[in-house]
């Protein structure tokens, strides 16, 4: 595969993201302008502002000229990176949310690894058995699994294993008296992210198990399995060489497209376990009315949505021999 | 004259839905659910937000079935009551989205070419946006009410239902039938609504049902984060209320989120047996 149409086909993807990306922007500018109540108000965002600050705000942000104008100023505003200022941190929108974003990807991370190997392999499992006692158990827990909210089991969870049986930690990411650096740090973080990890695992795990399965009985009952049984290939390389790697691209895709709804699982997730990462913030800023930051983190977001479908296209094309660039 | 008798007759709904135990169960449940919401303010012993009917935070026991919360409230008549919020913000929303994207879909698949290429991307814009995020910046901004809730709700989860009917209308509006009554001079609105609607209508119902579930647990999560109606308590507000004490107090959060789990995990057990009644090619599976 040349790398020069690839460059091309990506280029092509990104381009397509902006029409979305100026939806958002949109979005974010009609909320300034269309809630309850002075722009100005909704650019502090909840907090004790100066008359001076105020006056610079609406100079900043042309409050006094046309509509159009307003929207020329916030778009080129933010095509610089400029998500505006939280006055309630005394930050820029931008960095705050970068600084907490580390938190997530490490949460989002842990969770997806260990979520997909056990899933794939549970998938995998009931496929090869349906309709056997540990499919049907499979099956009904991964319903369970995505039919529950998933702060729920957060509480349930740091319930049972934090409070009475006193396991792991109750919240944050560090304990104060572990070590600051070193081997030290690392056990001590991990210590604290298995509960969190451990439940947000959850969703994903049913998600995948039910998609893995679903496509493995589809790829087991095709006509070059049976062939590769009859050629005498041992039937783990059948299962593993075979018939799996057909049936984990549409889970790839998948797990591409949810990221959005991923993304919402590790915002509540973090609010349960105090997790210093972009949900957390969000949750703070929730309850502050800290617009800024509301409108930063949702912004940052979709673009990493966006970001996360492009990803997945690519991978899709570059794994499977039969997407043809255009 | 032959009698044809070999052909069986077309199966009952009820005993194609009764085939998928789980579904009979889930329906069960519901209904349970929802007369436990409908008929508990009248048969309960407590008022659902009335302080002190007991001491505070009390495990559960025969008078409190399950506990009291910290200013002494009925977890159980406070979890009926926020189970009918969620209800109806749940069936709600899901009701105004489907409607939503049954007319746009609609619209795209009937009329095809630029409607529906303006419509499709649309369509597109609205599923990579995030929703949840913008459900939460549209509460946070014009004001935490029930309304507000299930309107953001509804408005951010048409598109899954319009790409569905748009598929469906596509491929029926070519269909001999639809051919038929075409030429026998019926028009645009009866071939629409007579004709091609009724035949769309499976998966819609099926997809209906999954989405109130999903309405439900988007509700919870926005109450969790502080964004519920402060004059009607949802179950995923209990859920916030109980962060604070479920240290001392596990009842506070174990039964308002036993109730949400429930009604969820029934209605996407209903909506797999609906599929098994509405989607022939679907049966046996």
């Amino acid at each position: 595969m040349p790398t020069k149409s690839l460059l091309i086909y990506v280029g092509g993807r990104l381009l397509q993201a902006v029409p979305i990306l100026f939806v958002i922007i949109l979005i974010n500018f009609a909320l300034i302008h269309a809630a309850p109540g002075d722009p100005v108000d909704i650019l502090i965002g909840g907090a004790d502002a100066t008359p001076e600050y105020i006056e610079g705000l609406r100079r900043e942000f042309g409050l006094d000229q046309p509509l159009w104008q307003q929207f020329v100023t916030y778009i080129s505003k933010i095509v610089q990176f400029d998500l505006g200022y939280s006055l309630r941190y005394r930050e820029p929108v931008l960095s705050l949310i970068l600084g907490r974003m580390p938190a997530t990807l490490l949460l989002m991370g842990t969770a997806l690894f260990f979520s997909s190997l056990i899933g794939i392999l549970l998938g995998v499992f009931a496929a090869r058995r349906p309709y056997s006692a540990g499919d049907y158990t499979a099956t009904f827990v991964s319903l369970a699994g995505y039919s529950m909210p998933v702060f729920w089991l957060g509480q349930i969870m740091l319930v049972i294993f934090a409070l009475h049986l006193a396991w792991f930690p109750t919240q944050g990411m560090y304990s104060l008296r572990a070590p600051s650096q070193g081997f030290g740090r690392i056990l001590d973080v991990a210590h604290h992210l298995v509960l969190p990890a451990i439940t947000y695992s959850f969703y994903h795990l049913a998600l995948i198990y039910r998609l893995t399965r679903i496509k493995m009985q589809e790829v087991l009952a095709l006509d070059f399995i049976t062939t590769a049984r009859a050629k005498g290939v041992a039937e783990g390389r059948v299962v593993y060489r075979h018939a799996l790697r057909n049936a984990i691209l549409p889970v790839v895709t998948v797990i591409g497209l949810n990221f959005g709804f991923m993304l919402a699982g590790s915002v509540l997730t973090e609010t349960v376990f105090a997790w210093p990462g972009m949900g957390r913030l969000l949750y703070e800023a929730v309850g502050a009315r800290d617009y800024p930051v509301l409108m930063g983190l949702f912004t940052v977001l979709s673009v990493m949505v966006i970001c996360a479908n492009v990803i997945t296209d690519v991978v899709y094309a570059l794994v499977d021999p039969r997407v043809v660039y255009r | 004259m032959t009698t044809i008798t070999h052909i069986p007759a077309e199966p009952s709904w009820w005993r194609i839905f009764s085939r998928n135990r789980g579904s009979v169960v889930g329906a069960v449940v519901l209904v349970v659910l929802f007369a436990l919401a409908i008929v508990a303010p009248m048969l309960l012993r407590f008022e659902a937000g009335r302080i002190d009917v007991g001491p505070s935070m009390a495990p559960p026991s025969l008078v409190h079935l399950m506990g009291t919360d910290e200013l002494g409230r009925d977890v159980f008549a406070r979890a009926a009551a926020g189970l009918s919020v969620s209800l109806m913000v749940g069936f709600g929303a899901a009701t105004i989205s489907t409607f939503l994207g049954v007319v746009i879909g609609g619209l795209a698949g009937f009329f095809g070419r630029s409607i529906d290429a303006l419509l499709m991307r649309l369509t597109e814009i609205f599923q990579v946006i995030p929703r949840f995020f913008l459900a939460v910046l549209l509460v946070a901004f014009f004001g935490a009410s029930i309304f507000n809730i299930l309107i953001a709700i509804a408005v951010l989860s048409w598109p899954e239902i319009a790409r569905l009917v748009r598929g469906e209308f596509l491929s029926l509006r070519s269909r001999q039938f639809v051919d038929a009554a075409r030429v026998a001079g019926a028009a645009r609105t009866s071939l629409i609504f007579g004709e091609i609607l009724p035949n769309a209508l499976g998966p819609v119902v099926v997809n209906a049902t999954l989405m109130v579930g999903q309405a439900m647990l988007l509700e919870a999560g926005l109450s969790y984060l502080g964004l519920g109606d402060p004059t009607k308590a949802s179950l995923g507000q209990m859920l916030q209320e109980a962060q604070q004490i479920m240290r001392s107090a596990w009842w506070t959060t174990a039964f308002p989120g036993m109730f949400i789990f429930l009604a969820v995990l029934s209605l996407n057990l209903v909506g797999d047996g609906l599929t098994d009644v509405l989607n022939p090619r679907a049966r046996g599976r």
